[in-house]
């Protein structure tokens, strides 16, 4: 194997990097795998920094990560019964999104105690389907570890032309639908009386939610979701409030943690998903405690008494 | 009446919510350009009367008519400020985004960055931030400005796009005296100055006593109308709630209404209740 990689001229990975970028890059571009690795990557950091941005806006990460729970035993299933592994991650995850939106919420979105009793229940039965699933099939301890925490190796061409497909349509949906969605998502009551619908756009956002969980899945493992979904966005929130510089920033930080880890992974042992994962929650502490800072530096000159506000003074009752 | 198309009128109206009359045989025309109240104890269907407007509430009898138009055609036309409402500080999405909504907010698809378009709108939110005095605290997360600093924004956002009539359900509500008064003088002003028509559900009649032209008084069942003087008195209200209440002015000129029955515990008797 070593006499084979040096006749192509690359050197044997498991030796370590070199440590100089241009020689390490083209010596992992050199794999096919590798750079279906990356490419897949590519494709899920933008998806999951698009809808990972609304979703932790919208306080929904419980639901994200549990859609992605849910993809672990659909795609369990689908190898148990010699079906696509990518297709059972959709069909999961789409048809658990649509159970969840099918939940009766009370008002906006005030009955979220009792939502997510009926989503953690979703979550442990769909965790212990999926064990089951995996024992069914009699597969190797490998294919379970891949299945919830990721894996990288093996990607094929078809599954990156499958996740680049349906990155598309989510990104463009989610494109026609952002300024009512983000009408609804903060200020529900005034967008339903200006027409927006606001019922029907909450499903189609978990829809949405659940084809990106699907194909974050794929990647990070059913477990580590978070880590691309979750965590820039997060990031990108305690750095910024403008919507669109914030989705953009979000999508900036999942990248790069995501290359990051691939980079990494290519060189370890261990699984690409602990690599996102710690990177990811890198990013967030970061930016979480210079929010922090940035914020006291800002506060500490500029605390003045309120000052009287220019508006009309209430001749009240007077 | 004179020929004038009335800015909301509504006609033998009646509203079940869940099977339950909230109210029934209610009429009203408001004139454009007025600052009404809609006035009455907790839970007798203050609110309810403020979405039969808007039109997103079914009646069970009678019509709703907004600009002679049946509620729920005049969408653009009004602009409402829901009960609340208050944003959880950890939301992030700036006071100027918020206004911004009230905007472009349900249009579908990406605003394009450049244009006519764009341009008009941007001028416009500056002009309405403005207008509330929300300049300082605007470009700021929403969550972290005070109470009337946010109602200050959610009225510029009730504004941009030049309604005709405004609703607001209890915009006062949860703020301190001295922001009630500016609150509620802010409201009469664009009222006077755009003449736009004002529905404004309160608890408390004195913040806005001075700028009102009529009041609904909502009691259990029903309601009467017309002018403060005339419907903010021991008589009238003691005849709507069928129960010996006394309406008292203090020497600064406030209102005060003692004996209302709270729908909530309505046998319970007597309870004081009004300037604060």
């Amino acid at each position: 194997m070593t006499g084979a990689l040096a006749a192509l001229g690359v050197a044997d990975p498991l030796a370590g990097p070199s440590l100089d970028p241009l020689t390490d890059l083209h010596q992992m571009l050199a794999y096919h795998f590798m750079v279906n690795a990356l490419r897949a990557g590519t494709i899920v950091a933008v998806l999951a920094g698009c809808i990972g941005w609304f979703m932790v806006l919208r306080r929904q990460s419980f639901v994200g990560h549990t859609l992605a729970v849910v993809s672990f035993p659909g795609a369990a299933a689908a190898v148990w019964l010699g079906l696509s592994a990518v297709g059972g991650y959709f069909a999961a995850s789409i048809a658990a999104a649509l159970v969840i939106a099918l939940v009766p919420r009370s008002q906006a979105g005030r009955a979220l105690s009792e939502e997510s009793a009926v989503i953690g229940t979703v979550q442990a039965f769909a965790l212990a389907s999926g064990v089951l699933f995996v024992s069914l099939y009699g597969g190797f301890l490998d294919s379970i570890t891949g299945l919830l925490f990721g894996s990288f190796l093996g990607v094929s061409d078809g599954q990156v032309t499958a996740l680049g497909v349906v990155a598309v349509v989510v990104v463009v949906a989610l494109a026609a639908m952002a300024r009512p969605l983000h009408f609804a998502t903060v200020d529900a009551d005034v967008a339903a009386a200006r027409g927006v619908p606001t019922r029907l756009l909450s499903i189609a956002f978990l829809v949405l939610l659940g084809c990106t969980a699907a194909e974050v899945s794929q990647i990070t493992g059913a477990l580590l979701v978070f880590a691309l979904l979750v965590m820039p966005a997060a990031a990108a929130q305690q750095l910024t409030a403008r919507p669109v510089f914030g989705t953009a920033l979000t999508v900036v930080l999942g990248l790069l943690v995501t290359w990051l880890s691939l980079a990494v992974a290519f060189y370890s042992p261990w699984p690409v998903g602990f690599f996102v994962s710690t990177f990811g929650f890198a990013v967030y502490v970061a930016a979480a405690v210079g929010r922090q800072v940035a914020t006291r530096l800002r506060s500490a000159p500029r605390r003045t008494p309120a000052a009287p506000r220019p508006g009309p003074e209430g001749a009240v009752g007077a | 009446m004179t020929g004038v198309v009335p800015a909301v009128r509504v006609v033998d109206a009646e509203v079940r919510v869940g099977g339950r009359v909230i109210w029934s045989h209610v009429d009203l025309a408001i004139e454009p350009g007025r600052f009404v109240a809609v006035l009455g104890p907790n839970g007798v269907g203050k609110s309810t009367l403020i979405k039969a407007v808007l039109g997103v509430l079914p009646l069970a009898a009678g019509r709703v008519e907004v600009f002679g138009r049946p509620a729920g055609e005049g969408g653009r036309d009004i602009g409402y400020l829901p009960q609340r409402r208050s944003f959880d500080p950890s939301l992030r999405v700036r006071g100027i985004d918020v206004v911004r909504m009230g905007s472009d907010g349900d249009r579908w698809g990406l605003s394009l960055p450049w244009g006519p378009r764009r341009r008009r709108r941007e001028a416009r939110v500056a002009e309405v931030v403005d207008l509330v005095g929300a300049g300082d605290y605007a470009d700021r997360p929403i969550g972290e400005v005070s109470g009337g600093e946010q109602q200050r924004l959610l009225i510029a956002q009730a504004l941009v796009r030049r309604p005709r009539l405004l609703l607001l359900d209890e915009p006062l509500d949860s703020l301190d005296l001295p922001n009630q008064a500016s609150v509620a003088g802010l409201i009469a002003d664009i009222s006077q100055e755009f003449g736009i028509t004002v529905l404004i559900v309160a608890h408390d009649v004195n913040p806005i006593a001075s700028a009102l032209d009529g009041v609904v008084y909502v009691a259990r069942g029903g309601a009467v109308s017309g002018p403060p003087d005339e419907v903010i008195t021991s008589e009238t209200l003691s005849a709507l709630y069928g129960t010996p209440i006394e309406v008292l002015r203090t020497r600064d000129g406030r209102l005060v209404v003692v004996g209302q029955p709270d729908a909530a515990h309505h046998h319970g008797g007597a309870h004081g209740q009004g300037a604060r």
